[in-house]
């Protein structure tokens, strides 16, 4: 029982990492609460749909051209509609509620409300330690590790990631600093979104691909960015593992309570919250402070 | 002489109330963004074509032709959007009478807007008991509901034990296991609460070991732990309630495993024909209970399924039935020379009426009655991309189930 928490903790936390730590990526650089993100994941995860299935191109060309259309996406999203309301954070948080909405009615529109499946991207499945997994499994741990290691790199080892962990700390030092926060703003956009796209090409092969997807995720990820700290990316990969864990071993050891694991994950965040009001890792913003 | 004249005609007048119209107006009513609300619409669709071609429906001497009012109820996402297609198809389509439904809990809301306005509605999805008790309970102002498919809830658990049976044969014969073990792998819904108590009664009845039960939302997307654990408790049947996409991922994740043990029960998603594609052709071995297939359940049924599959590429699920409901509603109309809904509902009450799929027949609770001859329901498997029908064995043109290797 161990192995299969083991290797189904690390999964469900993978995905969960690359979301919300895209997430709280925009919250922290532009305090965006960015309710579309995981729309945008269910998005990629259509797009990837089309281009595999129906336009019969091949995986990767079909995931870059997902991704890459859905940040795309993202951009003029945050140009046309984000940016012009950035000031007033309720009518930004209503505006990505909308978005989301809107992208979800379209899918239903153009799909309608079928289940889809997309083939795994590699077949097959092997056993370790009694418990079986299969290789798409292996595909989704592999790349959210490259992509945790490059979100690292960018925010570590760049110009852009310095540039990006400063706005996050002081927005307002930042901008006095001689930094164009709003650029920096639409490439933090930019790269999270592409971590939601990523997530959602990558587990589209192994979940079914539908017009509310987004919405599971999405209460899950919100517990998780909390729960680590918003705006804290350390805490969001810690929040998404410890969620993941925490939903596996529910599973294992309450069989017939599988269904409360979004729950008893949701009640580990309220706890967390009553101890540390800022999460995990939390950054407690000034405007909190005073 | 002309008073008797004058009589007869108000009589006439009274007696069909249509009278100047020409058509009998039918709202379909369902999901139709989705595969349910299609076939409501697609059965429906099909009954009107083949009334109208006949010369339509005969009421006091005339011709009414059908004409079919589609509705999306929203009802999957919207429990008050469905009451408020109800209200509308009557009120503003001034619709004669009502079709479709899906969901239970929506259901059971539209229900409450045709009563009261007193209008005919026929039902063709939703199962749950609740729809047939009040019926019983207030007849008087629940006696315009019929339940024309499924059978309720209760049948469905009586049909489906049955079957599970017999798949349990199969492996006590061909694994020589005298006590096959049973995994219960049932979303959380109300509609499972039934069976799940029903399954924990009667597996040991039946001489088989339940290892376990695991409920996973109706909404999951991954059971990658609960077929772990299923696996490591040596099951040889997944016994399935599930009605949401937990189906998909269920079927197609047994199939990445590998897994030994056969999947049967109620799998709403496996009955479509999207199922084979939306588990990326993994689901091999997973059955379920079903209402249609190319098998001599009614001498109807096989050319009725192939004039379907015909004109739309596609095998009905049971939510064309609204094809049965119409043609209840033609010659309901037919014998009582009227649409007024006070004056079929005796009729159809006494109605037996051969369906596609079943001998319609209407108990207390204006539910189909349940019965071998009557409405049963199918046993149907996927067989390498097919859906083929294995149960009840003494149905013509049954083929045999399947199980994984080992």
């Amino acid at each position: 029982m161990f192995q299969d928490i083991l290797v189904t903790g690390l999964v469900n936390g993978s995905v969960y990492a690359l979301l919300a730590i895209g997430f709280s990526l925009i919250f922290g650089v532009a305090r965006i609460v960015n309710i579309a993100h995981t729309a945008f994941y269910m998005l990629a995860a259509y797009g990837f749909y089309a281009l595999l299935v129906k336009l019969g191109l091949n995986f990767a060309v079909a995931g870059l051209l997902a991704v890459a259309g859905v940040t795309a996406l993202s951009l003029a999203c945050y140009k046309l509609v984000i940016e012009p309301l950035r000031e007033h954070e309720a009518a930004v948080l209503i505006a990505t509620i909308a978005l989301a909405i809107i992208f979800q009615e379209l899918m239903l529109f153009a799909f309608g409300g079928h289940y889809l499946g997309i083939p795994s991207t590699l077949d097959g499945v092997v056993r370790i330690a009694g418990v079986s997994i299969p290789y798409q499994r292996f595909v989704i741990l592999a790349v959210a590790a490259v992509m945790l290691a490059a979100t690292w790199a960018l925010l570590y080892a760049t110009r852009l990631g310095l540039a990006i962990r400063a706005t996050a700390n002081d927005l307002e030092v930042a901008s006095l600093m001689g930094m164009n926060v709003h650029r920096i703003a639409l490439a933090t956009v930019a790269f999270s979104v592409a971590l939601a796209a990523i997530a959602g090409v990558v587990v589209a092969p192994v979940y079914v691909v539908d017009p509310f997807m987004w919405l599971g995720p999405l209460v899950t990820m919100l517990a998780i960015v909390v729960l680590g700290g918003l705006g804290s990316v350390k805490g969001s990969l810690a929040g998404a593992f410890i969620i993941g864990f925490v939903e596996a071993i529910t599973v294992f050891a309450l069989p017939a309570g599988a269904f409360l694991k979004g729950a008893v994950a949701l009640s580990i965040m309220v706890l967390v919250l009553l101890v540390r009001p800022e999460g995990l890792y939390g950054v407690v913003f000034e405007e909190e402070e005073r | 002489m002309l008073r008797t004249l004058i009589a007869s005609c108000a009589f006439a007048l009274a007696s069909t109330s249509a009278l100047g119209q020409t058509t009998v107006k039918i709202a379909v009513l369902g999901p139709m963004a989705f595969v349910q609300g299609e076939n409501h619409w697609m059965g429906a669709e099909m009954a009107r074509d083949d009334i109208n071609k006949a010369g339509g429906i005969t009421v006091g001497g005339r011709k009414l032709m059908v004409e079919l009012v589609r509705a999306d109820s929203n009802e999957m996402t919207s429990v008050p959007d469905a009451a408020s297609a109800v209200e509308r198809v009557i009120t503003r389509d001034k619709a004669d009478f009502l079709i479709g439904g899906f969901r239970s809990e929506a259901v059971l809301a539209m229900q409450e807007v045709a009563m009261d306005h007193k209008k005919l509605f026929l039902g063709v999805g939703a199962a749950h008991d609740e729809l047939g008790i009040r019926v019983e309970k207030d007849y008087n102002r629940y006696k315009y509901w019929f339940r024309v498919s499924p059978t309720k809830s209760t049948d469905l658990g009586r049909t489906v034990f049955g079957v599970l049976g017999a798949v349990a044969g199969d492996i006590r014969t061909q694994f020589k296991t005298e006590t096959p073990k049973v995994a219960v792998l049932a979303e959380k819904a109300i509609w499972t609460e039934g069976l799940i108590a029903a399954a924990q009664k009667n597996l040991p009845a039946m001489k088989m070991e339940m290892v376990g039960l695991w409920q996973p939302s109706a909404v999951a997307t991954d059971v990658t732990a609960e077929l772990s654990a299923i696996e490591r408790a040596g099951a040889d049947i997944v016994f399935t309630f599930l009605s949401g996409p937990v189906g998909i991922v269920t079927g197609r994740q047994m199939g990445e495993r590998n897994m030994k043990a056969v999947a049967f029960g109620i799998n709403v998603e496996a009955q479509k024909d999207e199922f084979w594609g939306a588990a990326a052709g993994k689901a091999n071995f997973v059955s379920t209970l079903d209402t249609y297939a190319e098998v001599e359940i009614t001498p109807k049924t096989v050319p009725w399924v192939r004039a379907f599959k015909e004109r739309f590429k596609k095998s009905p699920t049971y939510n064309a039935a609204t094809y049965d409901a119409v043609m209840i509603l033609k010659e309901a109309i037919e014998k009582a020379n009227s649409i007024k809904s006070d004056d079929l509902v005796p009729v159809i009450e006494k109605l037996s009426y051969l369906g596609n799929a079943a001998v319609v027949e209407f108990d207390k609770r204006h539910d189909p009655v349940w019965g071998p001859g009557k409405s049963l329901g199918i046993g149907v498997q996927w067989q390498d991309g097919k859906k083929v029908a294995f149960w009840p064995p003494q149905v013509k043109g049954m083929q045999p189930f399947r199980l994984p290797a080992r």
